[in-house]
């Protein structure tokens, strides 16, 4: 007796391609490039605004803007505003740094309930975590390159 | 030897209770609920917790409902879809009546009738209460991401359903009669992909259908209804298909739970899943359909897929289930 009687598994995986519900590539795409670029907009906003008034400049200026997006984004998902945002953007909201804001915040906030520390604490970089090591990583792996070719 | 479990005593399903969500309240079942919660949390401190109380007032209610006592309960059969399946055993905790832990994912109620009509057919006890239970945000956090993540939800995936569902099953002379039943096989058709339980689940299904089929000599004609457990609009338009390749034809007759459950709103996209939403369907909508006569025999087919995150996340493929139960009045 065969396991699998009607088809086998390589048949079955082409045939539920027939199934498959169309994604909307088109709209997809437009709806990320608008919510990624307007976000991305908001940040050069924030960086004219400083080195015009506050007149901060070079990683000063870049840190500044970044460390407001960070505050926006976490505010955002606190208000449960941003995976609304995100549920309809994909990864026009998902790219910027709000983005990465939004999955350390999302996860700290849904671990509460097993504690500060095994739960909020330890379960915080869940999804940002691999993000964190192969930037870490690969940032190394690049000054080790730059400095080689730099000597 | 059949494999076909027939009932010489026809158990009965004395009477049902439910409780669930909002949205699923507000979906096509509102109206057939016995409760509907607005609040997720139910009152409590986690969504565990709200689950865990969702699932007790169902259990209380359908105890009430059929007139019994807790001392009347013979056994409490269920589960969940949460890790060593605490919403069942924590709210059996809060009860007098012994407990049998079952698991079979969203097909979880299927398995709970199954067991609890065979313990009060052969009249080892005087009645078997069946309850299983799901929570859109407990299961959002074990399966997928945190809630508050801004993620797109992909076109294939279903909706978990917060509700829990009740029966109790007893020799009785009123009520809808537990005729036969098949118990299902584990079946694995390679399905990768986590959000597509339809496409993973609806092998098992077909694969249980044609099976009661053949050892039971029935047709699909014979029933007012093929209930399938939560396949979503997806997995239903397969399961049609793949049953046709056995030779049976359910295209009249085949509704799905999680088909049923929704009004598509938001992104449920394929429809409700979920160890509550056979549950909640069946024990709402359908068994005051079927006291009505509205449907007077049919099969109910909880299909579950038995994968955890491990398993996934290790590559392997997503096995189903599906039993079977007929069910007349």
């Amino acid at each position: 007796m065969t396991k699998n009687p009607i088809m086998t598994n390589e048949e079955y995986k082409e045939y539920v391609k027939r199934f498959m519900p169309k994604t909307n590539e088109k709209r997809s795409l437009l709806n990320s490039f608008l919510v990624g670029g307007f976000i991305c907009s908001i940040g050069q906003f924030i960086r004219y605004f400083f080195n015009l008034y506050l007149k901060l400049q070079g990683d000063s200026l870049a840190a500044a803007t970044s460390v407001v997006l960070i505050f926006l984004g976490v505010l955002l998902t606190g208000l449960g505003v941003y995976d609304r945002i995100g549920k309809h953007a994909g990864g026009g909201s998902i790219v910027p740094i709000t983005g990465f804001a939004n999955s350390v915040a999302s996860p700290a906030m849904e671990f509460v309930s097993e504690g500060y520390v095994y739960g909020m604490a330890a379960k915080m970089f869940v999804v940002a975590g691999p993000i964190i090591v192969f930037g870490v990583f690969s940032s190394a792996l690049v000054g080790l390159i730059y400095y080689i070719f730099g000597l | 030897m059949s494999r076909l479990i027939v009932f010489k005593n026809k158990p009965k399903i004395i009477s049902t209770a439910t409780v669930c969500g909002k949205k699923e309240g507000s979906g096509n079942l509102g109206n057939y609920v016995d409760e509907i919660v607005a609040d997720e949390y139910f009152g409590e401190e986690s969504f565990e917790f709200a689950e865990r109380k969702m699932l007790q007032s169902t259990i209380k209610k359908v105890i009430e409902k059929a007139g019994y006592k807790e001392d009347d309960i013979g056994v409490y059969i269920g589960g969940d879809l949460l890790d060593q399946i605490i919403s069942s055993s924590f709210a059996a905790r809060e009860f007098a009546f012994p407990f049998l832990g079952v698991y079979t994912a969203c097909s979880t109620m299927g398995e709970s009738m199954l067991i609890g009509a065979l313990l009060a057919d052969g009249g080892y006890l005087k009645s078997a209460l069946c309850a299983t239970c799901s929570h859109f945000s407990t299961a959002e956090r074990q399966y997928r991401f945190p809630l508050e993540q801004g993620t797109t939800r992909p076109a294939q995936s279903q909706w978990t359903v917060t509700g829990a569902g009740a029966n109790l099953i007893s020799l009785a002379n009123e009520g809808i009669s537990i005729t036969s039943a098949l118990i299902g096989k584990v079946v694995d058709y390679g399905v990768t992909d986590a959000n597509n339980m339809g496409a993973a689940m609806a092998p098992a299904a077909a694969d249980s259908i044609r099976d009661f089929f053949v050892v039971s000599g029935k047709t699909p004609d014979d029933y007012d209804l093929i209930l399938t457990g939560d396949l979503g609009t997806l997995g239903s338009r397969i399961l049609k298909d793949l049953v046709k390749k056995t030779g049976f034809n359910i295209d009249n007759n085949h509704v799905d739970c999680g088909e049923l459950i929704y009004n598509i709103m938001e992104d449920e996209y394929q429809g409700g899943s979920g160890a509550g939403c056979s549950a909640v369907v069946f024990n709402s909508y359908v068994y005051q359909m079927m006291m009505a006569k509205k449907y007077r025999k049919i099969l109910f087919v909880p299909t579950g897929a038995l994968l955890s995150t491990l398993s996934t996340q290790q590559g392997e493929s997503i096995p189903g289930i599906a039993n079977v139960i007929e069910l007349q009045i």
